[in-house]
């Protein structure tokens, strides 16, 4: 095999894995920019997502499309209502009990989705169009990671467009530069934080269900990969839909050729880079240099 | 008067009590039930309860009962705690369960310490046996299929080189090792070895099946724990193409543990596993085994290579209380032991009086497609196999 196929297909594998994580945290960095809030409870939104579309399509006869904008809406909705009542009154609270509340709740999710579904990981058939291998010219590659890429592209042109040339994103750049500035404007910020944070979960919801295939999806996934998608966020830098972009494909990259090159170190290297980079840079990568 | 009187009732009560201990046997059972072992642990221990179930009549005049314990995780630390409460609290008679190898390489010294028979009904690290004379394996070692794979890739499949890829807990060195010794002793190469994360979680697997994809081997034999390290195994060997580039993926039965295999569908046809039990066995044993399986829990359930080690290690409790009618002593207790034969559904087993572990056959299979379900259909068996790390005395399976 030549060196470029080997290049390429490593990239692929790598941006694509990139995408799962991107579509994850990007909500997450957003309601931690914004809101000030940590919310240790994104992996758990995630997880419940892609619950909620393995068994659309398993047991309620959705497609994979419409199992996705299910789980997105669903998610959405419960979050908001979660937000409302318990995220809401804890606002103005510090961070450690910010800490305590969402983890709690996290272990709460696991508990209930262990109850109700059981402890097993919930496969997650993809439509035949989707599996299989795409050929690319160069190279045949698995087409699911293709296709992940393409929507990933789409999803962050959407966000971008969204945030640059939209009134509400202009309100939640705005409220994220300078949140008091944005209220004395008249900009009403409980309901831009429901919408934000609603939004946030959806794009958690959405990554669970696209990630499933590779990352799986059993009742530990709210914890088990919320120290990668904390990474991307402190990487990226918070509230920054770009940032949060970049550094989840370099990241997937990374770790994908670490993996793939040398087995033996594990995960090891991976969290060693990420404190480097953040001595080197504590606001992120892409973030902006805190004042 | 009074004096003789307190004395004749504590006799009674003496008496009572030891024949009620004949009576009953306690059989602390220390498996997770909770956690990512939970479906692992369910198996075993319906095998278990089936074969007390099937065979109540032969279970009398004596009482078995289960004081079942959740070991949580693979970490070791919370087996050891729980097997220690089962001796010390319980005060049980014989031990049973182990899904996980760290568990009963932790357990090890306790059991030595409480001097209990002790059945291991699933772990398959080789030298388990060897970290205490009270353990009694009725499950497998991975010697048992790694090294009959080895064998068979070079000499049945026409494997010159291959890949390993293991997750990276003892088992999976012991699987790795396995394989190489026997593949490489009939004159095939293994040209990489790769571990793929630990047993906690489910890994991508992407990375390292890229990395095995690039190498071009014959053959990509692969041990990860059962369940869904097996499913996602399965799944990735698809989506990245490796059939069409004529890599066969080979390993133990965990990789087509049947509580999985029907999810896999397609993705699972060709997969040719080495291994002492599946459903599809063809033998009266199983066909009973299966049949009072599907009618006890389900007719969508089915039981797998954990469930019978469940299920045979029950069989060997029963077998040491009924020879010592009731009185479980352990130093008599794995006399008993020794050498005992039983039909199991897996075929014709014993139990090693040297080695204390199983000795077994094993099963080359490849998964077919057969009126629209997926059929593992044997195309090899090797009879009687014995640990083959103890036989040759390798590394930690060496006498100390």
């Amino acid at each position: 095999m030549t060196f470029g196929v080997d290049v390429a297909s490593m990239l692929l594998g790598g941006v694509a894995a990139g995408m799962v994580l991107f579509i994850v945290s990007v909500g997450l960095s957003v309601t931690m920019g914004l809101m000030g809030f940590v919310n240790l409870a994104h992996g758990g939104f995630a997880m419940l997502g892609g619950y909620a579309i393995a068994l659309a399509m398993r047991h309620w006869g959705f497609g994979f499309v419409s199992a996705l904008v299910f789980g997105f809406v669903l998610t959405a909705a419960v979050s908001a209502v979660l937000e409302r009542f318990l995220y809401a009154r804890l606002y103005g609270a510090d961070e450690l009990d910010q800490v305590l509340f969402t983890i709690g709740l996290v272990f709460m999710m696991i508990a209930s989705v262990t109850l109700l579904v059981g402890p097993e990981n919930q496969p997650l058939t993809l439509p035949p169009f989707l599996r299989g291998q795409l050929d690319l010219g160069i190279l045949q590659y698995r087409a699911y990671s293709v296709v992940l890429i393409a929507v990933g592209i789409v999803i962050v042109a959407a966000l971008w467009l969204g945030f640059e040339r939209t009134r509400l994103g202009a309100q939640i750049r705005a409220a994220v530069d300078n949140r008091r500035m944005a209220e004395s404007l008249g900009i009403n910020i409980a309901r831009l934080f429901t919408i934000t944070f609603a939004f946030g979960s959806g794009m958690a919801a959405l990554g669970g269900g696209l990630g499933a295939e590779f990352l799986g999806l059993d009742p530990q996934y709210a914890l088990k990969y919320l120290v990668y998608f904390l990474i991307v966020v402190a990487v990226g830098g918070l509230g920054r839909v770009t940032g949060v972009f970049y550094a989840a494909l370099l990241i997937g990259v990374l770790d994908f050729a670490l993996k793939k090159y040398v087995p033996q170190g594990g995960t090891a290297f991976i969290y060693a880079l990420t404190i480097l980079l953040l001595l080197w840079r504590p606001q992120g990568l892409f973030g902006a240099r805190a004042t | 008067m009074t004096k003789w009187m307190i004395t004749a009732a504590l006799a009674a009560l003496a008496l009572t009590t030891s024949w009620a201990q004949a009576q009953e046997v306690k059989v602390g059972v220390a498996l997770p039930y909770t956690g990512i072992g939970a479906e692992f642990a369910q198996l075993v221990d319906r095998g278990m309860e089936l074969y007390l179930k099937l065979n109540a009549d032969k279970v009398k005049p004596y009482k078995i009962s289960l004081i079942k314990r959740d070991v949580k995780d693979p970490g070791g630390a919370n087996a050891k705690i729980a097997v220690q409460e089962l001796l010390t609290q319980d005060n049980v008679d014989v031990l049973a369960g182990w899904i996980y190898s760290p568990n009963a390489i932790a357990s090890a010294p306790i059991v030595t310490a409480g001097k209990k028979l002790a059945v291991i009904m699933n772990a398959g690290t080789a030298h388990i046996t060897t970290m205490s004379p009270y353990y009694v394996r009725t499950s497998f070692s991975m010697w048992h299929a790694g090294y009959a794979m080895g064998e068979a890739s070079a000499k049945l499949l026409n494997a010159k080189t291959a890949v390993v890829g293991y997750t990276d807990f003892p088992p999976g060195k012991d699987s790795l090792a396995a394989f190489k010794r026997s593949f490489e002793a009939v004159g095939g190469k293994v040209v990489d070895e790769i571990p793929m994360g630990g047993a906690g979680a489910v890994p991508d697997f992407t990375p390292f099946f890229q990395r095995a994809k690039d190498k071009k081997p014959d053959v990509f034999f692969v041990f990860v724990p059962a369940g869904d390290h097996a499913a996602a195994v399965v799944k990735t060997y698809a989506a990245l193409g490796m059939r069409e580039a004529g890599i066969k993926l080979i390993g133990p039965g965990d990789i087509t543990q049947d509580t999985k295999l029907q999810a896999m569908g397609a993705a699972a046809v060709g997969l040719i596993t080495m291994h002492h039990y599946h459903a599809d066995l063809d033998n009266p044993e199983n066909k009973r085994f299966v049949e009072a399986w599907k009618k006890e829990y389900g007719a969508a359930t089915t039981p797998d290579f954990m469930a019978v080690g469940g299920y045979d290690g029950m069989a060997a409790i029963v077998h040491v209380v009924q020879t010592l009618k009731g009185k479980v002593d352990s130093e008599k207790a794995l006399e008993a032991l020794k050498g005992w034969k039983f039909a199991s559904p897996r075929g014709p087993i014993m139990i090693d009086p040297v080695t204390r572990d199983i000795v077994m056959n094993e099963y080359l299979s490849e998964a077919v497609m057969k009126d629209g379900r997926v059929f593992q259909k044997v195309i090899g068996k090797i009879d009687g196999v014995k640990d083959a790390c103890k036989e040759q005395k390798i590394g930690p399976c060496a006498p100390k």
